[in-house]
This record gives structure tokens, C-alpha cells and sequence, in this order.
């Protein structure tokens, strides 16, 4: 610890014995898996949410839904996007790393 | 408004006084010169004023209507929270740069004609390097020097196109320029260089991360809005514009998800707000073109909301590399609260600002009929969410616990994120009460319907998931420290090694050459000794016109290796 200035500051004030390492809220595995349980459930409450509000547009309440009736309107068109964009973006990312990955100071010696 | 000082001097001749004041006096006087250019800028108004006449040219100083204003609002408030977030700089010119660069932002937003906002161009490029430089090392100067060439090549590009265009049209009045007239395309690339088109955007992701921590939050502000600022004005509705903005959308995403520097991931997030703005300005109509200024309002906040908290990580811990941080929720929970705060504006979350500007551009596009550019639109969306939302504050706060334990930020940082954080949610729950009232259109369009909010939903919670399934399967690729190449690596590597083999011969060729070329000197002295000496056939005296004819030849060639 110390200091390490100009200006990639490292000032951490006087911390030493100001946090008596209690263990944080994650720390306790029992509340990360309610923190992902409660994601799980928040997608689930939304899906269901969209698949009702594209009966209730077919029943015809339209402004329940968008008024563009293109793929956007299919029930469960933006949590497949959503999910499937994601994937995809992380997986191509994955493959560009084995291309344009370099060691930090790649660029340093030159 | 005759005789009203342009709002814009109020910081930049204010700055000239900073680096006199000391202690509380210097904080409260810094701190007053943004709001009191506010107040100004408030008071007067939409106007027009500062005409002045050079070299034939009608110049206006300042124009202040519905495309400028909020801009000029944006500028000072944005100075100011920078400001609050830099009170504890040990850097002594890093403050009064800001301002300098502050001001040249309000005054490159408020230029009425082409000429004034050129000298306002290139303040901002040259204030602008000094917050790269304040960083100090080898490293900080590198960058600033790659980042300052870039800067000035664009200024350079943008007085061509204005001599061109000025020279065609007979003026230079800064409207509507597009790109099929007269140096439009000069200038519509001078704005694009510093709206980090693609291609032309590595001088941001390079160049930004290496500043201090607090001077990042002045550079996300200023440079690339004003740029945004200046396409809208010159070339709204171009369509070029909406595929350019797509692609800005859409590349650095990928990038973000792979850089471990979370400055740097920012810098790539920024890339992709951009582009949502720049797709707006290419759709150009009223809602396209609201919900570009309206995104650039929200952005410049919740953006340096999160360079501020990135920032008061970096200055705890004196690292901001994913792979090395994590826990932090510990020792910087209300740092951690008020990052969480900016990155659901980001991602665009119901309630916060992002939802009620990007749905104006999303909109847009789907009402123009550009449905793959809204299919990209959205893909960016969930990726934004993805790598913004999600990934700088997971890994900055909670992933696995790196054992970093230091102090929550100095209370002038959280201030300064507290009030970016209170009016990114003041936007986004109540978007008519400042926002969307000072768009330069009319607003009709209802953000708040089920309908949008379900869908906005989905794709953020289905999101997450895919990340936390990823994370879970360990699918999902561990930060790692390394740079990853992006197309600057042209120039830095190959380019750059082509200049040093160049060199390198040239020297050779040099020692080489040197005695047959001083040969060569010696007998071409005598032998003009004999033309043009006492008695020499061209020492006689020759008609004017034939001069002329050689000083013309002379210029068209200069003309024309100039334009090669």
C-alpha cells in the first residue's frame, strides 16, 4: 500500500483499520443465488406479461403493443432478442480475442 | 441583445484567473464561473448576437436557438460536476483547462457561422490535450500526442471544407451544409473524426483512459458532443448517417466486452451512444433529431457519472483493470449505488434517462422504415446493457472479491456523482419537466406505455440472463490484462515501423550521398555564378509578364501537390 501518484491516483485516505474486514452481503453464497433467483423471476414476470398483453391486443386492445405488427410484434420477440444477442455477442467476442488479444505492453517496446 | 458578452468567454477568460487563487477562494471561484456562464446563458435566451464582419465574411459569435440551447445548458452544468469531481486534483492546470475546454464547447455550440466555430474547433483540441498530459509518464504523453494529431488533422480537414464551401457559396454561415455541396464532405469528415465515426475513433478509446481520473469526465463531456452538435446542425437527414451511426452502434460492443481497462470499456460504450445520436441526426426527422440532442443530454450525465465512479475507484485504488479490482461494494458502497444509478441510464431501464431518449431515435427508425437499422439498434441495446450496465460495475464492485479494502470516495466526488445521478433520474421519470420541453421540435411521443416498457424489460432481464448463464457456465471470457488491437494498430505498428526503416535508410543514404551531393552543390554554385553573375544571360532584366506566367506555374503545382 502507499502512495502512487501522478495522477493514477491511489489515495486510499487512512484506511488501515477503518474496515475490520466484516464479511460483505455477498460473500453469503445464499444471498447471490437470491439475487440470481430473483433475476429468474423477474424474466419470467415480464414473458408473461408480453404473452398476455399479445392476447389482449388480439382480443383488441391494440395499445397494449406496439402499433408496428412486424416481428416486434411476435410474443416473446424482445426477450429472444434480448437473450440471443447477448450470447452471440459474448461468444463472437470470445473467437475476436484470439485475434486481437496482445500482452499489455504490446504496444510499449515499439 | 447587443452588448451581451458571449456566454462562452465567461469560462475561458474566466480560467485565465484560476492559477492565481489559492485554497477556498480558487475552489469557490471555479466553481462559480460555470453557473454564473449558465446564468447567462439562461439569460439571455434564444438570440443572436456578436455580428461582426471579417474579410467580407458576416460572422455571428452567438446563436442560441432550439438546437443550440440545450447544448449550452449541458456544457456548464457538465463543467460544473466535473469541476466538484476534480476538487481534489493535485494537478494545478488541470482545473483551468477544463474550463478553457468547457467554454470552447459552449462557444463551438453557439458559433453562428463556420468560421468561429473552427477557432472554437481547435481549442477544444488544443485545452483538450492538457487533461491527457496532466496524467504525466511516457505513457500519458504518447497518447496525447496521437490524440492531439488526430485533433488537429480534423481541424485542418474542417477549414478546407470551410474554404471550399465559403469559396463556392459566398458564405459562411453555419446551416444546413449536406454532404452534396461544396466542401461538404471535408467537413462532414472533420465532424466525424471527432464523433469517433468508425475508423476514424481510436484516438477516443486510446487516449481517454489515459487521462487522470478526473480528467476523462471533462473529455467524455465535451469533444464528441459538440461533434454530434455540429453533424445535427450541418447535416441532418443525410442519410450516410444512419448506416455510419448503425455500424457505431454495433462494433465497439464487442470490444467492450473483451477490454479489461473499464475506462476503456467506457470509452467503447461511448462509441455506441454516439452512434445512437448519429443515427438520429441520419433519420433527421423531428423525433430522429430530438432524440439525438435529448440522448446527447442524458449521455453527457449518466457517461460521466460513470467516468466519475470508475474514476473515484482509480483514485482509491490506483487501478482500474477488471481482473484486478472486485469487491468494492465493501469498502465504496454509496460510489458502487451511485455507478448502479448511471449504468441502468445507460442501459436505457424504465425511470431512468437513457429510456426516455434512445426510444426517441429506436422510434424513429422504426417508423422511417429502417428496420434493420433498428434490428442493430436493439442488438446494441441489449449489448450496452450487457457491457456497460452489467459489466463495469460487476466488475468493479462485485465479482470475486480482489482483498482491495480502501476509503468510499472523498465526499466532493460523491457530490459530484450524486447530482449527475439526480438528474439522470429527474429525466427519466419526468422527462417534461426539462428535457423534452427544450428539444428543438415539439415532443409527442409518449415514452411511458406499457407497451414499450414490457418490451424495454424484456430485453434488459433477458440480458442479464445470458450473462449470468454465461457466467455461470463460465462460458463467458475472464478479464484478463492485455490490450486488444483495434484499427490504430495500422499506424502504431506497420506504419510506424515502415517511418523507422524509412529513417533508418534514409541515414544510410545519407552518409552515402553526402559527398557526391556536396560535388554536386559546388559545381551548380558555379555554374549559376556564370549565369546569373555580372555578365550572366539571367542576371539580365526580363518583362514582367513572363514572371507572372512562372509564379502562376509555381502555385499550380504547390495547388496541386497540396490536393494529392
Amino acid at each position: 500500500m502507499g502512495t502512487q501518484h501522478p495522477d493514477g491516483s491511489r489515495d486510499h485516505g487512512s484506511a488501515e483499520g477503518v474496515h475490520d474486514d466484516k464479511p460483505g452481503i455477498f460473500d453469503n453464497p445464499r444471498n447471490v443465488r437470491r439475487v440470481i433467483f430473483g433475476l429468474y423471476a423477474a424474466c419470467a414476470v415480464v414473458f408473461v406479461l408480453d404473452i398476455v398483453s399479445w392476447f389482449q391486443a388480439r382480443a383488441g386492445v391494440p395499445e397494449l403493443r406496439h402499433p408496428d405488427s412486424g416481428m416486434d410484434g411476435l410474443p416473446g420477440f424482445y426477450a429472444f432478442y434480448g437473450f440471443v444477442a447477448c450470447v452471440l455477442l459474448v461468444l463472437a467476442a470470445r473467437e475476436m480475442r484470439k485475434i486481437l488479444m496482445r500482452r499489455e505492453e504490446y504496444y510499449d517496446d515499439g | 441583445m447587443m452588448g451581451s458578452l458571449p456566454p462562452a468567454a465567461v469560462m475561458i477568460l474566466g480560467a485565465v484567473l484560476v492559477p492565481f487563487l489559492r485554497g477556498r477562494l480558487r475552489t469557490a471561484y471555479l466553481l462559480a464561473l460555470p453557473l454564473a456562464g449558465l446564468a447567462l446563458v439562461l439569460s439571455v435566451g434564444d438570440a443572436e448576437f456578436g455580428r461582426a464582419t471579417l474579410f467580407g465574411q458576416e460572422l455571428t459569435l452567438v446563436r442560441i436557438d432550439g438546437l443550440s440551447r440545450l447544448f449550452g445548458w449541458l456544457f456548464h452544468i457538465a463543467a460544473f460536476i466535473g469541476l466538484v469531481f476534480a476538487l481534489r486534483s493535485r494537478s494545478r492546470i488541470e482545473s483551468p483547462v477544463a474550463l478553457v475546454y468547457a467554454g470552447a464547447a459552449v462557444g463551438a455550440v453557439q458559433a453562428g457561422d463556420l468560421v468561429t466555430l473552427f477557432v472554437f474547433w481547435e481549442i477544444l483540441a488544443v485545452s483538450s490535450v492538457f487533461l491527457i498530459w496532466a496524467r504525466t509518464g511516457e505513457r500519458s504523453f504518447r497518447a496525447g500526442m496521437r490524440y492531439l494529431i488526430v485533433q488537429i488533422g480534423s481541424g485542418a480537414l474542417l477549414l478546407a471544407g470551410i474554404l471550399v464551401h465559403a469559396n463556392a457559396t459566398g458564405s459562411v454561415a453555419f446551416g444546413d451544409i449536406g454532404l452534396d455541396s461544396p466542401g461538404g464532405l471535408a467537413i462532414m469528415l472533420a465532424f466525424g473524426v471527432k464523433a469517433a465515426f468508425p475508423m476514424l475513433h481510436t484516438w477516443l478509446t486510446d487516449a481517454y483512459p489515459e487521462s487522470t481520473y478526473s480528467g476523462t469526465v471533462f473529455l467524455s463531456a465535451f469533444t464528441t458532443k459538440v461533434a454530434v452538435y455540429a453533424l445535427a446542425r450541418g447535416f441532418a437527414g443525410e442519410e450516410a448517417l444512419v448506416w455510419i451511426g448503425a455500424a457505431m452502434t454495433s462494433f465497439p460492443i464487442f470490444y467492450a466486452v473483451i477490454e479489461n481497462d473499464l475506462r476503456r470499456v467506457l470509452g467503447y460504450s461511448m462509441i455506441n451512444q454516439l452512434g445512437f445520436m448519429v443515427c438520429g441526426i441520419g433519420i433527421g426527422t423531428e423525433l430522429a433529431v430530438n432524440g439525438a440532442v435529448a440522448h446527447a443530454f442524458n449521455d453527457v450525465l449518466f457517461k460521466g457519472l460513470l467516468f466519475m465512479s470508475m474514476g473515484a475507484v482509480l483514485y482509491r485504488t490506483g487501478n482500474i483493470n477488471g481482473s484486478d479490482l472486485g469487491g468494492l461494494y465493501k469498502s465504496m458502497p454509496k460510489t458502487a449505488g451511485l455507478c448502479m444509478v448511471g449504468a441502468a441510464s445507460i442501459s436505457a431501464f424504465p425511470l431512468f434517462s437513457g429510456f426516455v431518449s434512445k426510444s426517441l431515435v429506436m422510434g424513429a427508425a422504426l417508423y422511417e422504415g429502417y428496420n434493420v437499422v433498428w434490428l442493430m439498434l436493439l442488438f446494441a441495446s441489449a449489448g450496452v446493457f450487457h457491457h456497460a450496465g452489467i459489466k463495469i460495475p460487476f466488475f468493479a464492485f462485485f465479482a470475486h472479491d480482489s482483498g482491495i479494502r480502501v476509503k468510499e470516495a472523498p465526499n466532493s466526488m460523491l457530490i459530484a456523482m450524486t447530482i449527475a445521478a439526480a438528474l439522470s433520474m429527474v429525466n427519466g421519470v419526468w422527462p417534461t419537466l426539462l428535457l423534452y420541453p427544450n428539444l428543438p421540435y415539439e415532443v409527442t411521443y409518449q415514452p411511458f406505455t406499457s407497451a414499450h416498457i414490457i418490451s424495454q424489460l424484456q430485453i434488459l432481464f433477458f440480458s442479464a440472463l445470458a450473462f449470468c448463464g454465461l457466467k455461470l457456465t463460465g462460458l463467458y471470457p475472464p478479464e484478463l490484462r492485455s490490450v486488444n488491437l483495434d484499427v490504430d494498430w495500422v499506424v502504431r505498428r506497420p506504419l510506424n515501423r515502415l517511418a523507422i526503416a524509412l529513417g533508418r535508410a534514409g541515414k544510410t543514404m545519407d552518409v552515402q550521398l553526402r559527398p557526391a551531393v556536396h560535388g554536386l552543390v559546388r559545381r551548380t554554385v558555379r555554374g549559376a555564378f556564370v549565369a546569373h553573375g555580372p555578365r550572366g544571360v539571367l542576371a539580365r532584366s526580363w518583362p514582367a509578364g513572363s514572371t507572372v506566367l512562372w509564379v502562376a506555374i509555381l502555385l499550380a503545382a504547390f495547388l496541386l501537390i497540396q490536393f494529392l
